[in-house]
């Protein structure tokens, strides 16, 4: 189908009707269900999908390292015309590594950390007899980092995981890919885990690599816009099924299946850089959304947000002002040292509007949101809410600015307690504040429910039920239980897959305009910010490095800083018509 | 434009729509029955033979400690007559007869109140002082975390049933199930407060604790009504293995002869004092041994389903 | 490495302290005379009783008799027996028969408990893992003395296998039987221990890319699961000593074995009060030793610990 042969070149690795399982309780449950693609060589595909999609297991399939039950059932895996899935044990040890290379997923856990990086390096060469002797061993380690990206290697080889900062743990692993030259190298998700202006950089260094030494790239994404943005071909997977496959352009300008539609249309990446090809008008994008689509076209969503926040009066709901935190670590010697988690941090949001504090991690934005929810003390400057400097207050009166201001916090399977029902969570703050009689709590746990749009009956349920997106807004509706007038949310989106992620910032939006809340929108991805904030507050270190509206701060931006995470947004290859 | 065909360029292919039918995004489906940990637990449980056994042994020995009577009308002390000392098995004693006459059958179900009674007590204690020390150190913090778990470490030091020979040895003239249980449970609980603090660090840095605060819940709520029921799975089993532990330490220090004096009917006193016979009459000595063991068996194999039910990590080690 | 160990020792002292403090205030701060609640209900030599109560200062106020007590600890001085024999003396003719018995207990339970636990890891769910599952459960079950009289009977009279007491002098093979009873609770908690460990490791992120970056399992098993899962099994060796102090008590006991044990169990059975006091602070000091050490070996086992302090 996909891999129909248009020359004389034969596919470096062929894949046909590839099936997987994995065997449980209750009989076989396939993850892959036919899947076709082909990889010539040299060439760069990714497979984009949701977690979920059979991503990563047909990734895995390829060199036998399926998890845990999981089996090839049906299907043949043709890597330079050998059927990979009749190797044995021994023959698969003699592929692996050393003609298809892995880049792993996460750089904190692909590294064993009782072994120094020299010595996870070398086993890898001598394994592939790519060197053999101990100094030759070393030098080619060296080598293979130095190419890496890691320059002072040779110092470096007799340290440890731990001692390394994620970029450089993943150009570690990038490094120990490519040891051997192989033909393929499949990436899963290569740089997921990093800050984006890291991202970018090795992700640029990575194509370096592959392009000068001609190697073959798998490379497995759940972003579009990366995807786009570093293969020439693309292979849009769902629920196990290949539904789009083709050059990358065509698919991005020309969905044509449903699913890569809805995708294109939730994909932040693909919506900023859209938004600003458009001059930043979102009124004037001509696109049509498929009918589909609806609930998770960001662009959409942004509209809706951007029409509401002209109407919205511009008196202040927030006042921070030369705010600073300061951290006393324990140093080494019994000394202690200051750190300076938020230096003289100087901000304002108006009432019903979105300001979204950007920054990458440790740039101090968490220590913010954490001051202003009194859940942290300030080292000096101040806040104010609604007129009141925070710092003064009492016990009682802090009791009733809670209820003005409420948070949802990132991770979802760790912001709802797991042992209490769904009514009582949301009910808590009604509770806590004894608002209501219980027959006036629970209408209003029913109207809450109806407002982040979770069916009724979930009341008596538990949280592991629930899928991430779920659990994220039954977070949102005991946020709104108190009626409050802010909400802070602290990367509550970044742990979603794409499409839920855009649903939820699609009800985030509608509920902006409905209740004319205030949010500060804490992220570290930039391309959510341009369809949900109205302005924009780039922290590093400590400081706000630049603070404007998100317009401007998109279309012309003064830092240099701010340009770079502008710059490492995917997607900046691509020049998609408004 | 799907059928590009000139040199290298790759065809477009897009599936057929009616065979990839589009879900909706993130639909609720809850047909199952509501479930959280207990009720997960509880269905893990259900459908254990291991389980049931062990809670049928529990109930077994538990029902002979409280009501001996009901499975032997043979008093364990008196009627013992030196005439049938380490005598065979007769009608009515199918156990045979100890060294001094006594009945072996009588004994065995008079000495499980002991047993039942130290494992108890000594677990009351341990938990009422882990779950204590554990909370205050675990949720508080700060100094009063350092002074706890310094002096957790200094009873944890002495290997509790070493510190109990002490005791004994100077409570001589004391000795009864109240004190051998206090002298256990003294050194025994800094194990739980151990497990509940590290429990309790784990849970209190969750988001949800955070959401709580961030609404004005008062930190002792928090503790009681968030924190404490999600750090207490592990406690349950520590607790369960905790007391086979007890158990087994009673019956030692019985052995050793600092236990209970040798008028409290006792596993342990009657293994240490059948043990000179081992060479001629060994069942003295083996069916209280099995009677021990048994009990011991069940409450652990109980801590170790029930580290199964509770603890998802354990459950994939199954 | 070197700031770790400083602070591992510094932190074992007040914990030193305190247990010494512990077991002294057990004994010392008991109503009425302790000397005469340590003989139980006999009477003492008059003599003894008089040495007693000069070395333990017991006309002084508590905690100088306890400075005292501490002070001789530090000099080597761990009390005087029931007898009248200084402790030190008993400790010299018994420790190197305890430390064979330990030593062979240790090859037992670690080399044997950590394959048979690797194996079993491996190959969950087969036939030799549920049975390694089975028999640790048992074990762990069995207190040590039913264990040892199950020894001593079985192999010791009905197969003839073994001598059921140890001859004098300790020889080595005499002391195998007792060895694989003392061994025996804390080989199965080690079974267990590293099964879980194994199972844990091999599921791991990095085994996986240690596949995918071309090793064989030959390779693989060893130096990533194996070494790895053996971190968590060190640290239990640490608080499981104490289990095997309890248990060479009762096995050099019952078995007969001329050690350390032997000599705290005949005096617990004869209700020879000092010599109970100062053998279990031997031990207790012995273990707060091997803890120590346990956990210098675990910086070696770990380099993010080493790093860190």
């Amino acid at each position: 189908m996909s891999g129909t042969m248009t020359s004389a070149t034969t596919p470096l690795l062929d894949i046909r009707d590839l099936h997987v399982g994995f065997q449980t309780k209750d009989g076989l449950v396939p993850a892959v269900r036919g899947v076709d693609l082909s990889i010539m060589p040299g060439e760069t595909l990714a497979i984009v999908g949701e977690s979920g999609s059979g991503k990563s297991t047909t990734a895995h399939a390829i060199i036998d390292l399926l998890p845990g039950s999981g089996r090839v059932t049906q299907g043949k895996i043709l890597f330079e015309g050998r059927d990979l899935t009749t190797l044995d044990r021994r023959e698969m040890e003699g592929v692996r590594g050393k003609l298809i290379g892995l880049v792993p997923q996460d750089p904190m856990s692909n590294l064993n950390p009782v072994w120094s990086v020299g010595f996870q390096v070398e086993e890898a060469i001598r394994a592939n007899g790519v060197a053999s002797g101990r100094k030759e061993v070393r030098e080619h380690a060296i080598r293979v980092l130095k190419e890496a990206g890691l320059d002072d290697a040779d110092t470096r080889l007799k340290q440890f995981p731990h001692q390394f900062s994620g970029g450089m743990r993943q150009r570690v692993l990038i490094g120990i890919g490519l040891s051997s030259r192989p033909k393929l190298l499949i990436a899963d998700e290569p740089t997921s885990a990093l800050d984006v202006t890291v991202q970018k950089r090795i992700l640029d260094h990575l194509a370096t690599l592959t392009g000068d030494a001609g190697t073959a790239v798998l490379f497995i994404t759940h972003d579009l816009g990366l995807a786009a943005d570093r293969a020439e071909k693309l292979v849009v997977m769902y629920k196990g099924r290949v539904v789009e496959a083709g050059p990358s352009r065509q698919i991005l300008e020309d969905p044509q299946h449903p699913y890569t539609q809805r995708l294109v249309a939730a994909a932040p990446s693909l919506a900023s850089r859209r938004i600003q090809a458009s001059g930043g008008h979102l009124e004037s994008i001509t696109h049509e959304t498929p009918a589909r689509s609806a609930g998770v076209d960001l662009i959409a969503a942004g509209g809706e947000r951007s029409h509401h926040a002209h109407a919205a009066s511009a008196e202040p709901a927030i006042v921070v002002d030369h705010l600073t935190k300061e951290f006393k670590i324990r140093g080494g010697k019994g000394t202690s040292k200051v750190l300076r988690a938020v230096d003289d941090v100087s901000f304002s949001i108006p009432r019903g509007t979105t300001m979204a504090l950007v920054g990458e991690s440790g740039s101090g934005k968490t220590t913010v949101a954490r001051m202003l929810l009194k859940l942290e003390s300030i080292t000096s400057g101040s806040i104010t809410i609604d007129g009141t400097d925070i710092a003064g207050l009492n016990r009682r009166q802090l009791f009733s600015l809670r209820s003005k201001m409420q948070p949802v916090f990132q991770d979802p399977y760790g912001s709802l307690d797991p042992l209490r029902s769904i009514g009582a969570t949301i009910a808590e703050p009604l509770v806590t504040h004894n608002v209501g009689t219980s027959a006036e709590r629970r209408a209003r746990v029913r109207e809450l429910l109806d407002q982040v749009a979770l069916p009724e009956k979930l009341i008596g349920r538990f949280p592991n039920e629930l899928s991430g997106g779920q659990r994220q807004r039954v977070a949102i509706a005991r946020a709104l239980a108190l009626k409050p007038e802010i909400v802070v949310l602290d990367e509550a989106v970044s742990a979603l897959d794409v499409l839920v992620q855009a649903q939820i910032l699609t009800l985030l939006a509608e509920l902006q305009a409905e209740l004319n809340l205030t949010y500060l929108f804490i992220t570290h991805d930039l391309a959510v910010v341009r369809v949900i904030a109205d302005t924009v507050a780039v922290m590093s270190k400590g400081r706000i490095v630049e603070a404007a509206t998100t317009d401007e701060v998109f279309g012309n931006p003064r830092e240099t800083y701010t340009r770079e995470l502008l710059e490492a947004i995917p997607g900046a290859g691509l020049a998609l018509g408004a | 434009m799907s059928s590009n065909t000139e040199g290298r360029k790759p065809t477009h292919f897009v599936a057929p729509p009616e065979d990839t039918p589009l879900a909706e995004i993130d639909t609720v489906s809850i047909d199952e029955k509501p479930s959280n940990l207990w009720r997960d637990a509880w269905r893990d449980l259900r459908v254990r033979p291991m389980f049931w056994i062990s809670a049928a042994l529990i109930l077994l020995v538990s029902t002979a400690a409280l009501f001996p009577y009901l499975f032997t009308l043979t008093p364990p002390n008196s009627e013992c007559f030196l005439s049938n000392s380490n005598g065979g098995p007769t009608d009515g004693h199918p156990l045979g007869f100890t060294k001094l006459g006594c009945d072996v059958y009588s004994r065995i179900i008079h000495g499980a109140s002991t047993s039942i009674s130290v494992g108890f007590i000594v677990v009351f204690i341990t938990t009422v002082l882990g779950l204590l020390a554990g909370s205050i150190s675990g949720f508080y913090g700060g100094w009063l975390d350092a002074v706890i778990s310094r002096i957790g470490d200094i009873f944890f030091s002495i290997p509790y049933i070493l510190a109990a020979v002490v005791v004994m040895s100077v409570l001589s003239a004391y000795r009864s199930v109240w004190v051998i249980s206090l002298a256990i449970g003294l050194f025994a609980w800094p194990v739980v407060a151990r497990v509940l603090r590290s429990e309790i660090l784990r849970v209190k840095a969750s988001d949800f604790v955070t959401a709580a605060e961030a609404l004005g819940v008062s930190r002792f709520k928090i503790l009681v009504q968030h924190v404490l029921p999600n750090s207490i799975a592990p406690v349950i089993v520590i607790t369960t293995i905790s007391l086979a532990s007890a158990i087994v330490a009673e019956a030692t220090l019985s052995f050793l002869g600092v236990g209970l004096p040798s008028t409290t009917m006792s596993w342990g006193n009657d293994i240490s004092a059948a043990q000179v016979d081992l060479r001629t009459n060994p069942q003295t000595l083996i069916y209280p041994s099995i009677a021990l063991s048994i009990t011991v068996f069940a409450f652990i194999m109980l801590g170790e389903v029930l580290r199964d039910a509770l603890d998802p990590k354990a459950r994939a080690l199954r | 490495m070197a700031r770790y160990i400083l602070w591992r020792v510094l932190q074992a002292i007040p914990v030193l302290i305190g247990t010494t403090f512990l077991i002294y205030f057990m004994v010392f701060a008991m109503p009425g005379n302790p000397l005469l609640a340590l003989f139980g209900d006999r009477t003492p030599n008059p003599a003894l009783l008089e040495r007693l109560e000069e070395q333990y200062h017991l006309n002084e106020p508590f905690l100088v008799q306890y400075w005292y007590y501490l002070s001789g600890i530090f000099q080597g001085d761990f009390g005087t027996s029931f007898t009248g024999e200084p402790t030190t003396e008993i400790l010299a003719r018994t420790f190197p028969v305890t430390i064979r018995l330990a030593v062979l207990a240790l090859i037992i339970q670690g080399v044997l408990g950590i394959l048979v636990g690797l194996v079993s890891g491996l190959r969950k769910g087969k036939f030799f893992d549920s049975s390694a599952l089975a028999v640790s459960l048992l074990l762990i079950s069995l207190p040590i003395f039913v264990i040892a009289f199950l020894a001593q009977y079985v192999f010791g009279i009905e197969l003839g296998w073994a001598r059921t007491t140890v001859g004098s002098g300790a020889p080595w093979a005499d002391l195998i039987l007792p060895a694989f009873v003392l061994a025996s609770v804390s080989f199965a908690q080690i079974v267990r221990l590293t099964r879980a460990s194994v199972i844990e490791t091999k599921s791991l992120d990095f085994v996986r890319t240690a596949y995918g970056k071309g090793l064989g399992r030959n390779r693989v098993v060893p130096v990533h699961i194996l070494r790895n899962s053996l971190i968590p099994v060190t640290t239990y060796l640490g608080t499981d000593f104490g289990v095997l102090l309890v248990g060479a008590t009762v096995t050099e006991g019952i078995f007969n074995v001329p050690g350390v044990g032997r000599t705290l169990f005949q005096a617990i059975l004869r209700g020879e009060g000092p010599t109970v006091v100062s053998f279990v602070t031997v031990m207790v000091l012995i273990y707060l030793v091997v803890n120590l050490v346990i956990d210098l070996l675990y910086a070696v086992l770990d380099p993010r610990i080493r790093y860190v302090k």
